[in-house]
């Protein structure tokens, strides 16, 4: 955990961040955007937060709109080609064939890593098996793997996805730590 | 809208006939676990279904808790069974 | 053909393929062979089906207080179903549930005893 690295401005920007999530959840519960609402929002997000102290979550990068809407409309796209894939695999006879592969991510951030692995469990074939916050890896269980040459495809499939992310909510540094390695080979 | 009523409410009935052979079959708990999970958002995508024929949002509400008790049912017996295990 | 009458089939439309997909992940569930794969069916089918009754559903009913409601019901099923499955996947792994002879790789086996202590119930104290 990075927590104890934290500024005390970056402490106070992830607390602020929060509440106002909460109190967005809290409005949308009601229904309605009223005042009535946002204030006691207010008082339970703080109340919450206080009671269940959550650790802070270190926020680097800037956010690009034009990157998130692509992320978000690829996001999409790939969730219905992978719900009718194994929607696919589940009518047709026999047995998928299945892989386990290691992926390390180029960001290791928990914030990049947890998005990676959430997003990565609802594109097409791919499932987190288990996750190293130490070494920035990710165990990703595979679903219908044809041969070797396709699980390297689903393997640099996988980076792109970290790619895309990182051009959405990264910081100019990770940026280029992506753009870098974005010729090698995924390894 | 009837014929898609009946088509919708015959699919959800045989999804939720084979995720039940699943949970009764297992053979683990985890097993079951992954099934009673489905069961539930199942569950769910037929009472959203419902809602939506009748244009009646009473159920809306009770979703919103029902969708949050399958996550937190699969994590916390996931849990458990690990721990067990050890 | 009215535009109320569009609207209607649009989405019957959504609720017909979502209740398809709820289908196909109840049939994915039977037939797949070892729990890391059904674990698919659960994640992904499972949460299109969803989302796609709820949008009949915000279709059909159209009022801003019901469709703020979906929309969380949506965000919340988004949100939790990857970590539900990564919860139940590790849980499984380590017990020894994956059937080896139908994976082509496994890069995780030669790994696993590092992170053995990872099962303990409070991760705030590993390392």
């Amino acid at each position: 955990m990075n927590g104890p690295s934290l500024t005390k401005r970056e402490r106070l920007r992830s607390r602020v961040t929060a509440v106002i999530g909460l109190i967005l959840v809290w409005n949308l519960l009601w229904g309605s955007f009223t005042w009535l609402n946002t204030i006691s929002g207010a008082v339970i997000a703080v109340l919450l937060l206080v009671v269940f102290p959550l650790p802070p979550v270190k926020f680097g990068g800037r956010l690009r709109p034009l990157h998130v809407v692509t992320f978000f409309a690829r996001f999409f796209f790939d969730l219905v080609v992978a719900s009718f894939q194994v929607a696919f695999l589940a009518f047709r006879p026999g047995e998928p064939k299945s892989a386990i592969v290691a992926v390390r991510l180029r960001v290791r951030s928990d914030l990049n890593m947890t998005l990676v692995a959430e997003a990565v469990s609802l594109v097409p074939g791919s499932l987190i098996a288990e996750a190293d916050q130490r070494t920035g890896t990710l165990y990703i269980h595979m679903l219908g793997v044809k041969d070797a040459a396709h699980l390297e495809h689903l393997r640099a499939e996988v980076l792109r996805l970290e790619a895309r992310l990182v051009r959405a909510i990264g910081s100019d540094a990770e940026l280029r730590k992506v753009n870098d390695s974005r010729e090698e080979p995924a390894a | 809208m009837t014929v898609a009523a009946v088509a919708i409410a015959v699919l959800l009935t045989a999804a939720c006939a084979m995720t039940l052979v699943r949970i009764v079959r297992g053979p683990t708990t985890l097993d079951r676990i992954v099934a009673t999970d489905v069961l539930l958002a199942i569950t769910v995508t037929a009472i959203a279904a419902e809602a939506a024929f009748t244009r009646d949002p009473t159920a809306l509400p009770v979703l919103v808790v029902v969708s949050l008790m399958g996550f937190t049912g699969a994590v916390s017996v996931a849990r458990f069974v690990t721990r067990e295990e050890r | 053909m009215t535009v109320q009458g569009v609207l209607d089939a649009v989405a019957a439309v959504c609720m017909v393929t979502g209740a398809l997909l709820s289908l196909a992940a109840g049939i994915a569930l039977l037939r797949f062979p070892d729990l890391l794969s059904r674990m698919h069916a659960a994640a992904k089918p499972q949460v299109l089906g969803l989302l796609l009754v709820l949008t009949g559903c915000a279709i059909r009913i159209g009022t801003v207080l019901d469709i703020t409601t979906m929309v969380l019901i949506a965000v919340f099923q988004l949100a939790t179903a990857p970590v539900a499955a990564h919860m139940v996947g590790r849980a499984a792994y380590r017990d020894g549930q994956t059937r080896s002879d139908l994976l082509l790789t496994d890069e995780l086996a030669p790994h696993l005893d590092e992170y053995a202590d990872q099962t303990a119930p409070n991760p705030e104290r590993r390392p």
